[in-house]
């Protein structure tokens, strides 16, 4: 599974980020056509993602955009501009039912059709109410472009008739409903963004409390987050050791013919391997050691 | 024959009279008169009160009434609150300038070509050479400080104006014909330690203001948010941690500015986390440097210039913030530069070429906008000097294939830090080795101009006259550069 930690927002609209943005090398950067950009500014920022999409700065990095709804006036035209640019992913703005995900499948496949756009455009849905939650499960199967499954927890709280709080129990059963959701359909799973970009302690509080539930990363909304949350995904010094010793023991193992060897008095088998691959692919990302 | 001889002057006393050896006049128009001050003479200023300096303009307004003309204006620097000195560019009052940096609207009237002879744009170690050498001889040394006692001692880190170092005005002090001290607090005989010292002191004149306490620091020390400004910090810091210099007792000095003080603050980190402590931090002292001293990260300050309060307020209470002058900072012909001791500098650039030359004066327009400061100095003499800049400033590349002005020679640059790659020297293999070995990607800086001209494009080329309107002295007193003035 492709490493994706950190997911930046980028608003549409605001040149500079989206003229900056690849410097900060995010896992994946992700511009914004929908709530961040005025309606004065929807036709100007779609013009700058379009470009942007198609500049070399961006294809070192993967690139997803939050389009508008296909029931609002943009929300095709949206699509009809970052399919064509060439975007990796677009993000489903609010997806409550499998139907959302599918007619945005159907309106992507239309325009790549049209183009001949043979790699094909991965989807990302982003689960913001109470019905999205309850439909996860079958959401997260609905479709083989679907990459990843986001919560959106702004709205999702707003949905609940409550409010965010720094504990986040309000979120716990849309968090579990989500993961495992994400899980057993063998997708990404992403947790929602933390405002208060003052925050850092609060920030590094909740990567690693979603880190620990099993998320593989969060959208962000500022640059100076990233490099707190790499840092909070990187595996620690030891956990990085050990799996060099068990990645050299399958080694070995695989070249004397044997199925399992022990390490340490542990034995080591398919599970810990791929673990340890895992562990290294982190450790590599986070700049631990060399590929 | 009667012997009418007195034995030495001085030798009547009158015990009624407390002040007969005062040293303070009334006015600074008396003390002008008194230097002896003519047509075509030198006057010194010096530049730690910033951005709030209120000598410069107060000094020069009272000798343009005076009628004075044809003078050599010698000020350690100009910020943009000395704009006023067109006017008397202008009038003919002055007619040579000799500084370290031109900003805001004076450079932009120098550079469109008001004087007749070119400005001459030194470094702070620089300044100290030409004073030695004679080139710059100061007649009258206009020194402000925040307070002084009857008899001319004078510190900087007490009173309402506190600008702490006076370590430029140190140098004016040593070499000036006649010194005239502007001050605004008087603290009772004797006010010592004092920077500048009795005997060196002509004339006092107490005066309303020296400086406004909320400019002279404005902006220094404010950490940044800016996430470009802390990646370029990260980086640079994690150039400095692999570099081999970083170990027990090493010494640093950096700048102002955003990812200066950002790095300061990563590095403390870094060494925390590795149990290293610094044998000295030099240079312009930020709060950053004041509050590794007390985490005891670093063990002395060496202080030229305080860059804000914390600074200036740690110089008068911290018995290892030491004040040093110009001379003993950055003197290219100084018996002993603390500079020559220092083993890593962060420096800012608005111009870094292909040959690794910086400029730091003139801008993309090629208007005078900027210091020469203490940058060629410490490029030179520091074992590792590392060029902190983005690749790109809107539209404008930051790496280019000829700077507009050379002010430090890329043959006293080791490592270019850019928020979209790091070049290194190709003299340094040894450090491009283990920069890599350490995980981070070095780059040609070839590479790195390609890239800043596809994102920008190649900016169209400035017209200049022939007519040269500044020159830019290196740290030896050769002419480096010179800065032509703009085509209309």
């Amino acid at each position: 599974m492709k490493l994706r930690r950190s997911m930046l927002f980028v608003p549409g609209s605001n040149t500079s980020m989206v003229c900056n943005a690849f410097i900060y090398k995010p896992d994946t950067v992700m511009f914004d056509l929908e709530d961040s950009v005025a309606l004065s500014e929807k036709d100007s920022a779609r013009l700058m993602v379009f470009h942007a999409l198609q500049h070399f700065v961006y294809k070192n990095v993967e690139t997803a955009v939050r389009v508008n709804p296909l029931d609002s006036p943009y929300g095709l035209l949206d699509l009809e501009a970052v399919v064509r640019a060439g975007t990796d992913i677009v993000r489903l703005p609010k997806t409550d039912t499998v139907e959302d995900v599918l007619n945005m499948q159907d309106a992507i496949e239309k325009i790549e059709e049209k183009i001949g756009r043979t790699k094909k455009t991965q989807l990302l849905a982003a689960i913001e109410s109470a019905e999205g939650v309850v439909n996860a499960v079958n959401i997260a199967r609905c479709s083989d472009r679907l990459m990843g499954i986001a919560l959106g927890a702004e709205d999702f709280v707003r949905d609940l008739h409550t409010q965010r709080t720094k504990q986040g129990s309000e979120l716990m059963a849309a968090r579990s409903q989500i993961l495992l959701a994400a899980r057993a359909a063998k997708i990404h799973a992403f947790d929602s963004v933390f405002s208060d970009v003052k925050d850092k302690e609060g920030f590094l509080a909740e990567v690693k409390y979603v880190k620990g539930l099993g998320f593989d990363g969060k959208s962000l909304v500022n640059p100076n987050q990233i490099s707190v949350l790499h840092d909070a995904y990187a595996p620690s010094q030891t956990d990085v050791d050990w799996s060099l010793e068990v990645i050299e023991a399958a080694k070995e193992a695989e070249e004397k013919g044997l199925g399992v060897v022990s390490l340490d008095g542990r034995m080591v088998d398919a599970p810990i391997i791929a673990r340890a691959k895992w562990t290294l692919e982190l450790a590599v990302a986070s700049g631990m050691i060399r590929e | 024959m009667e012997n009418t001889k007195k034995a030495f002057a001085g030798i009547s006393k009158n015990i009624n009279l407390e002040d007969r050896n005062s040293k303070i006049l009334s006015s600074i128009e008396e003390a002008v008169k008194k230097s002896g001050l003519k047509d075509g003479m030198t006057i010194s200023f010096h530049h730690a009160f910033r951005g709030g300096d209120r000598v410069l303009n107060a000094v020069l307004s009272v000798i343009a009434k005076m009628g004075f003309k044809d003078l050599t204006v010698a000020s350690s620097s100009l910020a943009s609150v000395h704009d006023e000195i067109i006017e008397h560019i202008e009038s003919g009052v002055v007619t040579q300038l000799y500084t370290s940096g031109l900003r805001s609207k004076l450079g932009e009237a120098i550079s469109s070509g008001i004087m007749k002879n070119p400005v001459q744009i030194h470094s702070h170690g620089g300044r100290v050479q030409l004073l030695q050498s004679g080139e710059l001889s100061v007649d009258v040394a206009f020194i402000g400080v925040p307070c002084i006692d009857k008899y001319g001692n004078a510190s900087g880190y007490k009173g309402r104006s506190k600008c702490g170092s006076l370590g430029y005005a140190m140098s004016d002090a040593q070499y000036a014909k006649y010194v005239i001290a502007l001050s605004e607090t008087m603290e009772p005989y004797p006010n010592l330690p004092a920077s500048i010292s009795q005997d060196q002191v002509d004339s006092i004149v107490m005066v309303d203001e020296v400086g406004d306490p909320s400019q002279i620091g404005e902006g220094a020390t404010r950490m940044t948010t800016n996430p470009k400004e802390l990646l370029l910090a990260r980086r640079t810091a994690r150039v400095i941690e692999n570099s081999g210099l970083f170990k027990e007792g090493f010494s640093i000095q950096t700048g102002t500015g955003g990812a200066s003080l950002a790095t300061t603050l990563f590095l403390s980190e870094k060494m925390e986390e590795k149990g290293i402590t610094a044998s000295f931090g030099l240079g312009g002292i930020t709060g950053t440097m004041v509050y590794m001293l007390k985490r005891g990260l670093i063990k002395t300050l060496l202080d030229v210039q305080s860059f804000d309060e914390f600074a200036a307020k740690s110089l008068g209470e911290n018995p290892n913030h030491i004040e040093i002058s110009a001379n003993e900072y950055a003197n290219f012909g100084s018996k002993g530069a603390a500079i020559k001791q220092l083993d890593v500098v962060v420096l800012s650039a608005l111009e870094i070429d292909t040959d690794f030359n910086v400029n730091v004066i003139t801008g993309s327009k090629g208007i005078l906008r900027g210091a020469s400061g203490g940058h060629s100095d410490t490029a030179a003499e520091a074992k590792l000097s590392i060029i902190v800049a983005p690749l790109t400033r809107g539209r404008i590349p930051t790496i280019t294939k000829k700077v507009n002005t050379i002010v430090t020679p890329g043959g006293s640059v080791d490592v270019v830090v850019t928020d979209q790659g790091i070049a290194v020297h190709p003299r340094n293999t040894e450090l491009k080795e283990k920069l890599i070995k350490a995980g981070l990607t070095i780059v040609d800086i070839n590479e790195l101009y390609e890239r800043a001209i596809q994102l920008c494009g190649k900016p169209k080329d400035i017209e200049y006259t022939d007519k040269v309107v500044a020159q830019i002295r290196y740290r030896d007193g050769s002419v480096l550069d010179e800065v032509k003035q703009l085509a209309k």
